[in-house]
């Protein structure tokens, strides 16, 4: 076989900006015959949006993708499907109430004088699950009835009876299952692989990169930053590589940091104490003092946002205790925390953080109202003042006030939400992933900002997938592996040291 | 940026305000009124009390602008009130048999007397109000707190709510003759003083949510509660306190409508009005989805409700025609919402400079 004819899939130079982001800046890809492509990069890398293209999602502004030597545009992902493009989603989207064979099979049941031909049926959902995945299940049982292993080995067994199905997309197929059953779904994706379908496989857990994968792409900030043979690289480059880091404002920000940490207290604002909750993360220990920033840097999946959660009061730990000055916390709720003085902005900026048909005002005034209650309500020209006085000083820009949250960008419903947490005038200040989707310039910005936040007198608590953000931003920096606090780190901290704790002891 | 609250009267801002589509739509079909109807408009005065098919539009209205009231807020939070009619029923049954005790011997006793009661007026609508509300308040602590889904929820309040009035009066049938109950649904103060009721109670209501921080809660709760939640509002007692508000809605409702036909008949008082309310505000432009509303559209909407078929039985159409008639008019009505007309409305208002 000669090297093109080798390779199956060839996306090239693709870009795509979204309002106010470029979710991919000139990036190519290739997939050979008969290997496993691990697409790996942070949050907002740009991993789903590549694949969103591929799919026909959402189309390129430019670029072209090449399948089998032929141009190809999926104009959709049934387009894509019958292009020969199969997907299997994070989300099983199947129907749990329909036997295996109808979701196997479903829109091209066999037919027999007009009506399904239901022994057919049963006998090709049973033959594709035998021969493609060696799987032997009844298939007329509801898919509801079996464990999720089997279940995405269904949702898998449909991509593949697509008949003319060359390559195959999974995506984080496997944060739903247990190591049986991830097991169960490598000997299947081997299995693929030897029949010669190209596999790209997007995970974010270290250990299956490296147990399942061929080669790795890696992806950050909707940049290509390269693609290497999975033998010849180590965990370590391979982590440096995906949270990178560039010198860029590096210096200004030090000279900020060594300024503003002469006003770090001694005393801590908030202290955890063997603080934890079964499943979500392992109990830690944490002060947080104010004037400082302490960074939270770990993997995605991680514990990061759990620990967040349950410093907020989101969820109730079920053993240990939070100190907030001096007193017992009691209250673990969002209302008791904003009452406390502490803030958190979510993680999910869409789902968890805007508010996106009410208005900017209204968005910015919320939490400070909630504290209030119902009835002492602030008047609309109080509502107003403090609106813009939070626009003017987080440089929002809206054309009003009375702007719909929805229609901003991005960025900009990020300072909006951070508005909202600014105005409860908070004593500890948690942001989970305050930067991501964000253009450069405003992530700049927002990082000045928790600095001079902290400066100013706050205990912040800095959490991003950024390693480098985490370095810029922190006077303290805390790393999480796998549900667990596992270091901590004061001053000025080698990347490599960082990463090495993230990493942990295989590397 | 300095001119951040500036607001000003053009064409396009006046269609995009809310109430802009329902006040379309009513005036739609009062023009057909105008046109095919000849004395339509005509109001005439009765011992100093005005008369006429557009005051019968406000006053058989009155039920459910009323329930709409209510419905708004339940619907503003991202669920909805099947059980008002039943409320309804209920609340009549509570006020009948107050007002008439007979039925509970088993005998019906026809009062001939129109000054005699019971129980005083004020017990018997306290305790007509009362019993609506505890059911409102059963249907938020399904919805609020045992997160069973808003339609199953008051579902069951719906189906059984008929029953239980059914057992209040003892399965019997209570004429009302008191005549103090009755002018609450046939009494008149120049205009129809069902209105005055409708009038107060959304004026408290507005108060209610406008001037206190419950009608934007509201609104936030019904757009995104994740978000709310992390911003600490309550959204457990925020719906709460809609069921239960929207119960105590029916209760008035109930009490006008049982006023009205003078008797507690708890198989017919309030049939199928939770979907005249429902669909009243959604003429009235809010998403059953949750999210933004105005009790003010939710009013015309209610209008339009009425309008329609009072225009039907004007034009001759037979009562038991009238349900089929209706629903086509609705679905033009829903038309008019369409994207495509908003557009077209949208492409006449569009300020032409504009790039």
């Amino acid at each position: 076989m000669s090297e093109t004819d080798q390779n199956l899939l060839i996306m090239e130079g693709i870009s795509k900006a979204f309002p106010g982001v470029q979710a991919l800046d000139d990036v190519s890809l290739t997939l050979k015959r008969g290997e496993v492509l691990c697409l790996v990069g942070e949050n907002g890398a740009g991993k789903s949006t590549l694949m969103k293209i591929l799919t026909g999602v959402d189309k390129q502004d430019s670029g072209r993708i090449i399948l089998d030597g032929k141009d190809i545009q999926a104009k959709s992902p049934q387009h894509a499907q019958s292009l020969g493009i199969s997907t299997v989603y994070q989300e099983i989207n199947l129907c749990p109430n329909l036997t295996v064979a109808e979701n196997i099979l479903l829109g091209q049941e066999p037919h027999k004088m007009g009506r399904i031909d239901w022994k057919k049926m049963n006998a090709l959902a049973g033959e594709t699950l035998q021969n493609l995945l060696g799987v032997d299940i009844d298939v007329t049982q509801s898919l509801g009835s079996y464990t999720v292993a089997i279940q995405q080995m269904v949702a898998i067994a449909r991509a593949l009876y697509i008949e003319s199905a060359k390559m195959l997309i999974l995506d984080e197929p496997t944060s739903s299952l247990d190591i049986n059953e991830t097991q169960q779904l490598f000997t299947v994706m081997r299995k693929l692989k030897d029949e010669g379908v190209g596999i790209i496989f997007i995970t974010h857990f270290m250990g299956q990169i490296y147990e399942i994968s061929d080669r790795i792409t890696v992806l950050r900030n909707g940049k290509l930053v390269g693609t290497y043979d999975t033998s010849s690289i180590t965990r370590v480059e391979l982590i440096s590589k995906m949270i990178g880091r560039s010198l860029a404002e590096f210096e200004e920000m030090t000279k900020i940091k060594l300024e503003s940490s002469k006003h770090i207290k001694s005393d801590a604002v908030l202290q955890a104490r063997d603080l934890g909750l079964t499943g979500s993360i392992r109990p830690f220990n944490l002060d947080l003092h104010a004037g400082e920033v302490v960074g939270l840097a770990g993997l995605l999946g991680s514990g990061r946002t759990e620990t967040a959660s349950i410093l907020f009061g989101v969820e109730k730990p079920d053993t240990g205790a939070i100190n907030f000055n001096g007193n017992l916390v009691q209250d673990y709720s969002p209302l008791g925390s904003i009452q406390r003085g502490v803030a958190l902005c979510p993680e999910d900026r869409k789902a968890a953080g805007i508010v996106d048909d009410l208005t900017v005002r209204e968005n910015i005034v919320l939490a400070i109202q909630a504290n209030k209650g119902w009835f002492k309500y602030l008047s609309l020209p109080e509502q107003y003042g403090i609106a813009e006085k939070y626009i003017k000083l987080l440089n929002i820009a809206t054309p009003s006030a009375d702007q719909l949250v929805k229609n901003l960008s991005g960025g900009n419903q990020q300072k909006v939400i951070l508005a909202r947490w600014l105005a409860t005038n908070p004593q500890v200040l948690i942001l989970d992933e305050p930067t991501r989707g964000i253009d450069v310039g405003t992530k700049a910005e927002i990082q000045k900002l928790v600095l001079s936040l902290a400066e100013e007198g706050m205990a912040c608590l800095f959490i991003s997938s950024e390693l480098e953000e985490v370095l810029r931003t922190s006077h303290r920096i805390v790393v999480l592996r796998e549900r667990e606090k596992v270091a901590e780190f004061v001053g000025e901290v080698d990347e490599n040291t960082i990463i090495q704790a993230i990493a942990g002891s295989e590397s | 940026m300095n001119q951040l609250t500036k607001s000003s009267f053009t064409w396009r801002n006046i269609t995009e305000t809310r109430l802009f589509f329902p006040v379309l739509a009513l005036s739609l079909i009062l023009l057909f009124d105008f046109i095919f109807i000849p004395g339509f408009f005509a109001i005439e005065n009765r011992d100093g009390n005005l008369h006429g098919s557009m005051i019968d539009i406000f006053r058989n209205g009155s039920t459910v602008m009323l329930l709409a009231i209510g419905m708004t807020l339940v619907i503003a939070t991202g669920g909805v009130d099947l059980s008002v009619g039943a409320t309804m029923a209920i609340a009549a049954s509570v006020a009948g048999i107050l007002m008439n005790p007979s039925a509970l011997k088993n005998e019906v006793f026809f009062v001939t007397d129109t000054n005699y009661t019971f129980q005083p007026l004020w017990v018997v609508i306290a305790a007509a109000l009362i019993v609506s509300i505890i059911c409102g308040l059963w249907n938020g602590v399904l919805v609020a707190y045992m997160r069973i889904q808003p339609m199953v929820a008051t579902l069951i309040l719906m189906i059984s709510g008929r029953g239980i009035a059914q057992l209040i009066t003892n399965g019997l049938r209570v004429q009302i003759t008191y005549k103090p109950y009755a002018f609450i649904g046939q009494g008149w103060i120049i205009l129809p003083f069902s209105l005055y009721i409708v009038a107060i109670l959304l004026a408290l209501t507005w108060v209610m949510t406008r001037k206190t921080a419950i009608g934007m809660f509201i609104e936030s709760v019904g757009i995104n509660f994740r978000s709310s939640f992390f911003s600490g509002i309550n959204e457990k007692r925020i719906k709460l306190l809609v069921y239960t508000f929207c119960g105590f809605c029916a209760g008035i409702a109930g009490l006008v409508a049982s006023s009205n036909v003078r008797t507690s008949d708890a198989n017919n008082i309030g049939l199928t009005t939770e979907l005249d309310a429902i669909l009243a505000v959604v003429i009235g432009g809010t998403s059953m989805s949750g999210g933004r509303f105005s009790l003010l559209a939710s009013m015309v909407g209610a209008l339009v409700m009425q309008a329609i078929t009072q225009s039907m039985y004007a034009i001759g159409v037979p009562a038991f025609a009238l349900q089929a008639i209706k629903s086509v008019v609705v679905i033009l009505v829903i038309l008019l919402y369409s994207e495509q007309v908003r557009g077209f409305v949208r492409g006449i208002s569009a300020p032409k400079t504009e790039v």
